[in-house]
This record gives C-alpha cells, structure tokens and sequence, in this order.
C-alpha cells in the first residue's frame, strides 16, 4: 500500500504540521510501511475478538461531582502569549 | 413532482452536574471568563482526566428513560481536530461503543396520532470553550470556562417526516430531560441546542437523498424555521438540475436562511481512536438498578395517568404534562378544589393561567397566583358563591395581587344571588320592562329567551346563577 504524495499532504495539514516539499517522499514511504506492516496484520483471523480499548485490563475510576480546583487564571495566563479582559487572545479565526 | 423530507436531530444536552465531566472545575454559568478553566481543561501537559460519576448516572438515567441498552462496557475516544476554543487539539467524546445504545421516543402529531422516533445512541462528551470575535486588536479572544462541560448528544434516526415532527421530538426530548432532571433545558444559554440533518428524496423512494447538516439550532422555532428553509433550497437545487452538497450549514435567524458553514477542504476528518488517557467505563447491573429506582413518573406515565385518574382528554393530558412544574400545579389546584373537578381546573390552567403566564413572559413557577390560590377560586364556582365568567375577574384581581379567591369576592361585593325571592323580583322587573319583547316571545319567537337572560343577568351585573335565572324565566314567560 503506497501513500501519495497529497495524501501525505493532507495527512499533515490535518495534524497542523509543516512538512518540507523535499522531505514529503521520505515520509510517503515511511507511512506506506506501517500501512504496509498493518495490512500484514490484518490477515490474523480476529473473530471473536473484541478490540482492545486500552492495554491495562481495568476499569475507569469515577470521580464525585464536586468542584475541587479554585480559581487559578492569573497563574495559567502567566504562560499566556497575550490576553486581555481574562481572554486568551489567538490569531483572528473567521473573517 | 412530490418530495419527502428526511430529519434527523442530534441533540446536545448539558448536563446539571456542578463540575466538569473529567475534571474538578465548576460549571456555574455566567462565571468571569477563564476562571473555571482547570489545568485539565485547558490540556495542560501531565494532567489525567477523571470522569464525572454523576454525568454517567445522568446518562443511564436518560438511556433507561427512552427504554434504551446500556452499553456495559463503553468506551472515550479522541475526536480531533483543531480550533482555539479547543485546546487539547482534540475533543473527548465517545465513538464506537457509546453509553447509551438504541432507544425510542414517542411523540404527539397534530391530528392526535403518535409516532416513535427511534434513538440510535447517546454518548457522553466535553464541550469545547468559546470564542470571542468582536474585535481584540484583530485577534480572537478565549473563554475556556464552559470547556469540559458534560454534554449527552443524543442522536436520532432519520424517522422525521416534517419540520413539526422535528419539533415535536425536540420538544418531547426538552420536557424529558428536564422531567429527569439532567438538564435544565434553557436553550437561550445553550444547555440543550440541536443540530438537524435534513435530505430530501421523491416521495416512494427508499434511497435518502443527500443531506446537509444545519448546525447548532437553540430554538424551536429556528429549527422549524431552518428546516423548512432548507428543505425549500434543497427542492430548488434538485429541480433545477443540481446536485445536493453534502455539507454543514449555519442558520441565520435575521435573514431566516442557511448557508454554507465550512469549505471543502476542510470536511471532517476527526480520526476518532480510543483515548488512551482513559479506561473503558463499565456499567454495571446494580448501578443501573440503583438509577432506575430514582426514576421519577415520565412525561408518558404521567399523561397515561391523567387521562385514566382525572378523566382528561388526550390533548389536555399531553398540554399539562409537557413540563413536570405545569403538572405538579395542575394536580395542586385539583387538591385544593375537588377532585371531581378535574377537566375545569385543567381549562383554567391551560386557558387563563397560561394566557397570563405567556403575556407577562412569566414560568408556571413564579406566578402570582398559586395553585392553592387558583383551587380556592375553582372550589367558590363549585360551590355557587360565583359563576364561571365571574371568576374570570376575580382571577384577574388575584393576579393583580388584591388577595385569595374570598377577599376579592368580599371585598368587590361579587358574591352570586342565588336568593330565588331577589331573582324572581329582577325578573319580575325585566318582563314589566320589555312588554314588546314579551308579545314576541308568547307568539312563539323562542330566541328572545336569550333576550331576557341578558337582561337579567345585565340588571345584577352578572351575579345572578345562571341556572336559577334559566330556570325561573322559563316559569315566568
């Protein structure tokens, strides 16, 4: 199975990250490899397993709705790039 | 050429817990922004989340409410993709084993017949922050306050056939969760908001037609409006030779129309796997016996039981049961009144009470005339100290604040003659008063009968018992 070249594109469009023009073939194969090793796997015979949801075998632990966390914006906007009126201020997302 | 209309509804519900799904921080609305926005709900490195054990109850509660499975073992996964007001990059919500599987809801048409609707699932998921666009220097301001909010969405099938049906669902679906006690319904601040899916197809056709999904719609009357809005526009492109695009669209109440929301490139692709941050849930049998315990009457029971118990009709059944506070004050007035009394006391709650809730913009909750009060009212028509047109004013002058049902009797002299001796003299009076009127009648003009009422009851300002002027004037003429 070989991924081309949009695809990769897309791939990392969708994950927001800035892949090189030079780099993109490097990655298609790469990629193609786990799908690769991935169709491998998918000639075991699985029926009647049911698909693991997470490696540990337990069960979620459920917490009680009570509010816990006290207010603590001035400490995380400290991090903050810009913010104002206590908005996170980001880039413009609409026109 | 005949079209059908296919919706679907995928509703989200907040639910009343008083901290976030998976994660300690309040849900208080109306907060200073960003102050209850917790390290988890802002997806700060190293922080686990931890789900919220009531928003599972709630979840339960309402699976078992529409008669749905409970998926024993349910799991949460990663549906991502990338806005500000998401700050993890992705949003927890469940895929492919959600906590309620499928369930059915029936709703009332129009004309009295029923129809069920069919719930293909409800999953539990985080609601994401808002975003701020007016302008802050050009850029777009954060609150994360309502980030990590517990959602249920609640998914149809495409088994709506017109605008009113969606409606009707989505209103069953309001007064359900509210009955339940998982949401508190108030869709201007967006507790409970409805995406439709809507396609169009020839009538006798199985195939559906391609839909467009019309998001985030926070009224019944935008749903309607949207719908029938984008079934007109679908119709249009088909006729004219085009073709349907699948895509999202926004509904813009000003305008009452849809348009197009998100461009092409960007179609959904949340690639959805198992969050790895969380366990599967499981559900066991003793929880869900514990929920179902806690189930209050349903809307259905309730209405089932107002029709048998107080003799109701089916619509006046439906209108009281439509919210659990009209009910609960439509079974108090009975009490106060008499039981027999069931269909007037409903009349009155439905008709005068109501007409003045909506004129002032007013909940059943807070009217100024109480269910004891209005019982009160109702037990001084049963028991002749005043006619039914007589009470209109009384209750007018109860809402207005002037005391109980008996003050304002007393006070504005309204009390009903019932003394036969005081009818028969005004009687006496009317007939020497309209000898005209009287000739006609003898000659056999039975509709001046009307006439003399009139006058009888115009003389003691409408305090004469009907039925004792009836039947005195029928002696008399």
């Amino acid at each position: 199975m070989s991924l081309s070249l949009d695809e990769v594109r897309k791939i990392a469009h969708l994950a927001r990250l800035s892949v090189q023009e030079e780099d993109l073939q490097g990655y298609a194969r790469n990629l193609s490899d786990i799908l690769d090793l991935v169709q491998q796997m998918e000639g075991v015979d699985t029926q009647g397993v049911t698909p693991m949801a997470h490696p540990l075998d337990a069960s979620q632990r459920l917490r009680a709705d009570e509010p816990t966390e006290t207010d603590q914006r001035d400490h995380f906007q400290g991090n903050a790039p810009a913010v104002e009126s206590g908005l996170y201020l980001v880039p413009k997302v609409i026109e | 050429m005949e079209w059908e209309t296919v919706i679907g509804l995928e509703i989200h519900a907040q639910l009343s817990t008083r901290s976030k799904i998976f994660s300690g921080a309040s849900t208080a609305y109306g907060a200073e922004p960003n102050t209850q926005a917790c390290a988890v709900d802002l997806g700060l490195p190293g922080v686990l989340p931890v789900l919220n054990e009531k928003a599972v109850a709630m979840a339960v509660k309402l699976g078992l409410a529409i008669d749905a499975e409970i998926t024993p073992r349910s799991v949460f996964a990663r549906k991502n993709y990338f806005y500000p007001d998401l700050p993890k990059g992705y949003q927890i919500s469940q895929y492919e084993l959600p906590v309620v599987g499928r369930g059915h809801l029936e709703i009332e048409l129009e004309d009295g017949e029923t129809k069920t609707i069919g719930v293909t699932r409800a999953h539990l998921e985080e609601d994401a922050g808002k975003s701020l666009h007016e302008d802050f220097h050009g850029m777009t301001g954060i609150d994360l306050n309502r980030a990590g909010t517990p959602l249920l969405e609640i998914v149809s099938e495409p088994d709506m056939r017109s605008p009113r049906e969606a409606v009707a669902y989505m209103k069953k679906m309001h007064s359900l969760v509210r009955y339940l006690g998982i949401c508190d319904g108030n869709m201007q601040e967006g507790s409970f908001r409805c995406d439709a899916n809507v396609s169009v197809r020839r009538r006798g056709t199985e195939k559906f037609g391609t839909r467009t999904e019309i998001k985030n719609l926070n009224s019944f009357r935008f749903l309607e409006k949207a719908i029938e809005f984008e079934v007109e526009r679908q119709i249009d492109v088909l006729e004219g030779g085009g073709a349907v695009v699948q895509e999202t669209r926004l509904f813009d109440p000003d305008k009452g129309e849809t348009r197009s929301m998100r461009s092409k490139e960007e179609a959904n692709d949340y690639r959805y796997f198992p969050d790895p941050d969380l366990l599967p849930l499981d559900i066991d049998s003793t929880f869900i016996e514990q929920i179902r315990a806690e189930l209050p009457e349903l809307p259905d029971e309730k209405k089932n039981r107002f029709k048998t118990h107080y003799g109701l009709s089916a619509y006046d059944a439906a209108t009281l049961t439509t919210s659990r506070e009209m009910a609960d004050y439509f079974e108090a007035v009975v009490e106060q009144a008499d039981a027999g009394q069931a269909k007037m006391a409903a009349n009155w709650v439905m008709g005068e009470l109501s007409g003045a809730l909506n004129r002032e913009g007013r909940e059943i909750g807070d009217s100024p005339v109480s269910a004891q009060a209005l019982g009160g009212l109702l037990a001084r028509i049963q028991d002749n100290t005043i006619s039914g047109k007589i009470a209109k004013e009384v209750f007018e002058a109860m809402w207005a604040g002037e005391g109980d049902a008996d003050t304002v009797i007393e006070a504005k002299g309204l009390k009903q003659i019932t003394d036969t001796g005081a009818i028969e003299q005004v009687i006496d009076q009317v007939i020497a008063d309209n000898p005209k009127q009287l000739e006609q009648y003898r000659s056999g003009k039975d509709k001046l009968f009307g006439f003399f009422v009139g006058q009888v009851m115009k003389q003691t300002g409408g305090k004469a018992n009907p039925a004792q002027v009836n039947e005195l004037l029928k002696k008399k003429l």
